[in-house]
């Protein structure tokens, strides 16, 4: 996938280059591309120090657990049939309150826990993986450190004035990924 | 009071928890500093390179060409087409999207409707086809049955949803 993207990349700029007269402005971009992905990358690396130190600090403060238990009526409700003291629902509990905290190096071997204690064999997914796969797939993270980042980076004169938004759209998004999944889960079981 | 307080307050507020927990917060932060440089090292290579693919197909007008071509139907549905390219990079590539964001900054100022609205696509969807792959990949399942309709429609709705987001926000 990444292999037909990066080359997709280089073909499609030659490309368009070469049709709109603007390989000089192309050739440009690329020497001068290397400088900007390492502002990019210092700005981020910087960044990601400092939130994923917070971070540290709240999972062995407890914060994550705590979360994590603060989340059962939801999980109950999208997970109803898994027990709530099995492994499986342990480690899902985790998962979602590491993505909640943007912690992503701690969410995905929670998740693939997760996954495997919830296998049963075979090599069709079960509702129950597709509906964490899912919730997977879409974002959680409550307070997005790297945009908030890149948003000063470039000058923004309110990095933050987006956050209300971005958890309005986030939220909205995870509800409706939650419903469709139920959804179709019912629509498949007939099958 | 203003969204410039949650950054700060959350970050005094979980230092404040560690110290009455009786959590070494220097020592602790030091060590999970040290993990998030170590996944941005991870990060570079790929981001090295997708930011300079990125900077070619706009520097190229490529970038342009495909907003161009969709504009009609962005114009239909009311969306900014210059946000298009993002929509479409977002659940392929993280550190592509990243760099994307970056130049669409770099071209129309985070603090423009454009800005924003990348902004709000950015922190509201993920890496659809990554975390598929990796979870349905770790415990071998090749049937995902209904996984990547559902997961796509989320996406779509993560797109619509930012539109709404930006009006009720930003007007």
């Amino acid at each position: 996938m990444m292999n037909f993207l990066f080359a997709a990349m280089f073909f499609a700029s030659f490309a368009s280059a070469a049709a709109l007269g603007r390989m000089r402005e192309l050739s440009a971009a690329i020497l001068e591309g290397g400088r900007n992905a390492v502002e990019l990358l210092l700005t981020i690396a910087g960044s990601m120090a400092f939130f994923s130190g917070l971070m540290r600090i709240c999972e062995k403060s407890g914060v994550a657990r705590g979360l994590s238990r603060l989340l059962y009526p939801v999980l109950r409700w999208i997970f109803p049939q898994i027990d709530r003291k099995s492994e499986a629902f342990g480690a899902i509990s985790m998962n979602i309150a590491a993505n909640l905290l943007g912690i992503g190096n701690a969410a995905t071997p929670f998740g693939l826990r997760a996954m495997q204690a919830l296998d049963r064999g075979g090599t069709q997914a079960s509702e129950e993986q597709i509906a964490l796969v899912v919730l997977n797939t879409a974002s959680m993270q409550i307070l997005p450190a790297t945009l908030l980042t890149i948003r000063a980076q470039s000058g923004s004169k309110a990095p933050d004035e987006i956050l209300g938004a971005v958890l309005c759209a986030s939220g909205l998004t995870l509800l409706f990924a939650i419903l469709i999944t139920k959804l179709f889960a019912r629509l498949w079981r007939g099958r | 009071m203003g969204a410039e307080w949650i950054v700060p307050g959350f970050g005094a507020l979980i230092v404040f928890w560690g110290m009455l927990r009786g959590v070494p917060v220097f020592e602790e932060f030091c060590l999970g500093a040290k993990e998030g440089l170590r996944a941005a090292v991870r990060l570079m290579p790929a981001l090295c390179a997708l930011v300079i693919g990125v900077r070619m197909l706009s520097a190229s007008g490529a970038i342009d060409l495909l907003s161009g071509l969709l504009a009609p139907l962005c114009a239909l549905l009311g969306f900014p087409s210059e946000a298009v390219p993002l929509f479409l990079l977002r659940p392929f590539s993280g550190s592509g999207s990243l760099a994307l964001v970056q130049e669409l900054f770099r071209r129309f100022s985070p603090d423009s409707q454009v800005g924003r609205l990348a902004s709000i696509l950015m922190g509201s969807s993920e890496t659809t086809f990554y975390a598929t792959t990796v979870y349905f990949g770790a415990v071998g399942k090749h049937k995902t049955r209904y996984a990547l309709p559902a997961a796509i429609l989320s996406d779509l709705a993560a797109a619509g949803f930012s539109l709404l987001a930006l009006r009720i926000f930003f007007g």
